[in-house]
């Protein structure tokens, strides 16, 4: 298990390393610069001398191979680079935002977990009830509507017609304001662990192992726990895994919409103001965070189904 | 004057607002006051920053040497009692305020000015008001760095301050009314702590900043003017988006709102919402640019005939939603230079097919048209003219790009044409060099446009005294900026806010609305238990 740990973790630095040259490129050849996004708003006339010196306080002015070996280096020091824009450390703007990503991430996780996959099973034990039907015609609608449209729908329910919750902010991390845009980031994954928790206990539940335990006098709730939970949580972590380690790049649009300050809404405003380190730093973030939670997810995977560790 | 006309019909059509001059201020209470420009404040240090958004809570903390006065329409000293111009108008003497102090208690000199000032010029630091001082004597021998300090910033005594320039400025108070050129104390800004913890001269104290959503000041007691700030306490919120800042307006968590155009029609269309309604035709000119120098856009005939393709009327009333002021020239209608009896470019597209003609262009001409995404002023409006100029003969074509792309290849003259919304006050005089055919591309004249009458003008008016004679001056060769049409000029933004009832104090500021001097707001009785 050890090995098979560390190997999983080995193969995360190539991939990293991957990704940050390409989030160079990227940005590297994209037209646009932050001295020119600082004119954007056609306030101030272009000054070009400002502009050179700003180019080379912040070294775009060196040839490319050389900002990529500093970056590169700066990365291997777990420096981040400075942000042009608040003039601190990229990795003190970013600590100052993820935090609040995290909470944000993990309550939407916990909020799609909890209701998504009990309603998956329940829907399963009784396919083509009623109960059934709501619950996948709502999964089916939950992975289809525009989360920004349903965070618009919920801010109007439960701020301005019913007025229970806040609709906008993040009031010191108070619970009232995590609720709409958790509840909003978590119905996608949602719907997709009830789906994928509903489909995966009807197959199981018609394997010859099944019927074996039960045609042996197993009772039904030894049959479920022993035999059918632990075969289908390898489906559900896995799309635990995946839904998770993609919420911090879903949670982009929510941050925005409700003024969450985390870093999804720290790299809208870096992109559109050219801060390249930041966008840069941000970007790795949410790759890494998304390759730690699927390397954790492949070891538990491992740890729930022997079988994976001999591939 | 003409501010002063805005000013008021703002007023009349806020109905409340007009009433509220009525009460007396009262002390007490907190505002939730949106900055509506972005997710994120970049910086407390505003002498790093140009953006407006940054402004929303420098702003409360810090002073300028200058304030704009909103009412009047121009620059006013704000640190300074007393201010003296020379006859040749080259050197200003200021008698500082010498009841103002820091938040930490330390009391304002010169010697901050003379700081601060140094701090926003020295080249190394590549800060955006650094442009304020290009013109103080003594700047080119501290920019090659052989002077320690500029020499035209001279310290006369604790509370007397001379600043010496080599070009006599229209008003040295349109550079030092700005946020960006803020006093700070003396080597504050060096001070790591500083940034996390700004201290300045303003009405408010800072007290929190929780980066991506909001910064808390509180009332400063100490502050120069008696009885102000009125408020206790503001909280400046972040929230960029427009819908979502709807939904908070409405539910009364905050208390002023910037609206866009689809915002503006639903809030005039309710009778409630529309009564806190505060409108000023701020200083942005909105307009398609042409590269002067190359044809078919050298020739002015062409040029005339792009604004008589397009119906203007029509595209301000459906898709600008009457957010603006249509356009009679580059100056806006704050603009005391603003010609009332101009007239926009009128709609005549067999005029324009006949201009193209004369002009040599029987076949029509092609243009690509480089626009941002913007609502106002960007692709959704190149997009609705296209079929108009189709109709004229110009077959034009969209360039999409991003705004930051858009400020890097206009004024690298990378475009045909261009449609963008530039500052077009409130300095007039300043704002008129970007059609002085001697100033450079990338620094305003995007278009290029030379025409020696306008030049011999602005000559003049660069030499003028007379305040008077000197706008009407600028006024002449606005209109021979308008004749020459190196833009088509069509709107001047009209800036929106929506208020709550309770809130009272703003001001119809025309170089950006949503800026307003705090120390002035205050709320009344009638605000939510949450605001007392």
């Amino acid at each position: 298990m050890l090995r098979f740990t560390i190997r999983r973790l080995l193969q995360v630095i190539p991939t990293l390393f991957a990704v940050a040259l390409l989030i160079f490129v990227i940005f590297s050849v994209v037209p646009g610069s932050f001295a020119s996004s600082l004119m954007a708003d056609g306030r101030t006339a272009a000054d070009p001398e400002m502009m050179a010196r700003l180019n080379e306080q912040f070294g775009l002015d060196k040839p490319l191979y050389v900002r990529f070996a500093d970056y590169i280096t700066g990365l291997a020091r777990f420096d981040l680079g400075t942000s042009f824009r608040t003039r601190e450390p990229v990795l003190d703007v970013i600590n100052a935002r993820i935090w609040a990503s995290l909470e944000l991430a993990i309550a939407a996780m916990v909020f799609a977990i909890v209701v998504g996959v009990p309603l998956g099973f329940i829907a399963a034990l009784r396919p083509g009830s009623l109960l059934d039907s709501v619950t996948m015609i709502g999964a089916v609608s939950g992975l289809s509507l525009p989360q920004f449209w349903l965070g618009l729908l919920l801010m109007y329910f439960f701020a301005l017609v019913l007025g229970w919750l806040p609709s906008f902010g993040y009031g010191g991390g108070s619970w009232r304001y995590l609720i709409l845009p958790a509840i909003t980031l978590g119905v996608t994954p949602l719907a997709l662990l009830a789906r994928t928790t509903r489909a995966g206990v009807l197959e199981i539940a018609n394997e010859d192992f099944i019927r074996t335990a039960r045609s042996k006098g197993m009772s039904e709730a030894r049959v479920v726990r022993w035999h059918l939970v632990r075969n289908v949580m390898v489906l559900v972590v896995t799309t635990i895994g995946l839904q998770f380690g993609s919420m911090m790049g879903q949670a982009v649009v929510i941050e925005k919409l409700f003024s969450w300050p985390g870093i999804g809404s720290l790299l809208v405003d870096s992109v559109s103001i050219r801060d390249t380190p930041v966008v840069q730093g941000t970007i790795l973030v949410i790759v890494v965070w998304f390759l730690l939670i699927n390397t954790f997810v492949d070891i538990i995977y491992a740890a729930i189904d022997p079988r994976i560790k001999q591939t | 004057m003409m501010l002063k006309t805005l000013t008021l019909a703002a007023a009349l059509l806020a109905g409340t607002a007009g009433a509220a001059l009525a009460q007396d201020p009262q002390p007490g209470g907190t505002l939730n006051f949106v900055a509506p420009y972005g997710s994120s404040f970049g910086t407390l240090d505003i002498h790093t920053s140009p953006s407006t958004q940054d402004e929303f809570p420098a702003k409360a903390i810090h002073r300028s040497l200058y304030q704009w006065n909103s009412e009047e329409g121009k620059p006013e000293p704000e640190l300074a009692t007393e201010v003296t111009a020379s006859d040749d108008r080259l050197t200003y003497t200021y008698k500082l305020r010498e009841n103002a102090v820091f938040h930490d208690g330390t009391p304002f000199t010169a010697d901050d000015v003379i700081y601060s000032y140094e701090r926003i010029a020295e080249p190394a630091n590549a800060y955006p008001g650094a442009r304020y001082f290009a013109d103080v004597a003594g700047i080119d021998e501290f920019n090659s760095g052989s002077a320690e300090h500029i020499s035209g910033l001279r310290k006369i005594d604790d509370h007397t301050l001379e600043i010496t320039y080599t070009v006599a400025p229209t008003d040295p108070g349109y550079a030092l009314m700005q946020t960006n050129s803020a006093i700070y104390p003396s080597g504050a800004g060096e001070d790591p702590g500083f940034i996390q913890n700004p201290i300045g001269l303003g009405p408010f104290k800072f007290v929190e900043n929780v980066p991506g959503s909001r910064v808390v000041v509180e009332k400063f007691d100490d502050f120069y003017e008696d009885g102000k700030p009125y408020l206790d306490r503001i909280n400046v919120v972040l929230l960029g988006d427009a819908s979502a800042r709807d939904v908070a307006f409405r539910n009364q968590e905050i208390d002023v709102s910037v609206l866009g155009p689809t915002q503006y029609v639903a809030y005039q269309a309710d009778p409630e919402l529309s009564q806190n309604l505060l409108e000023v035709a701020e200083v942005y000119t909105r307009h398609v640019g042409f590269d002067n120098t190359k044809p078919p856009f050298d020739n002015k005939d062409v040029r005339q005939a792009f604004g008589h393709a397009i119906n203007n009327e029509l595209i301000l009333d459906k898709l600008v939603k009457n957010k603006a002021y249509p356009a009679t020239g580059w100056l806006p209608i704050s603009s005391p230079a603003y010609d009332e009896a101009a007239e926009p470019t009128t709609y005549d597209p067999e005029l324009a097919k006949q201009m193209l003609a004369d002009a040599g262009y029987p076949d029509g001409i092609d243009v690509a048209i480089t626009a941002t995404q913007n609502e106002s002023w960007g692709l959704t409006i190149v997009e609705a003219i296209i079929p108009m100029l189709r109709d004229a003969g110009i077959r034009a074509t969209a360039v999409p790009v991003e705004a930051s792309v858009l400020a890097e290849i206009v004024p690298a003259g990378d475009f045909e044409a261009f449609m963008w919304s530039n500052l077009s006050g409130p300095d007039d005089y300043e704002v008129m060099k970007c059609y002085y055919s001697k100033t450079p591309r990338s620094s305003c004249a995007y278009q290029q446009f030379s025409d020696p009458e306008f030049d011999a003008l602005f000559e003049q008016a660069g030499a003028e005294m007379d305040p008077e004679k000197k706008t009407d001056l600028l006024r002449q060769a606005n209109n021979v900026v308008q004749e020459g049409a190196p833009s088509w000029f069509f709107n001047y933004n009209k800036a929106v806010m929506a208020y709550q009832p309770w809130v009272h104090g703003l001001q119809a500021n025309a170089t950006e609305l949503a800026i307003q001097n705090y120390e002035d707001l205050w709320i009344d009785e009638t605000a939510p238990d949450s605001r007392r």
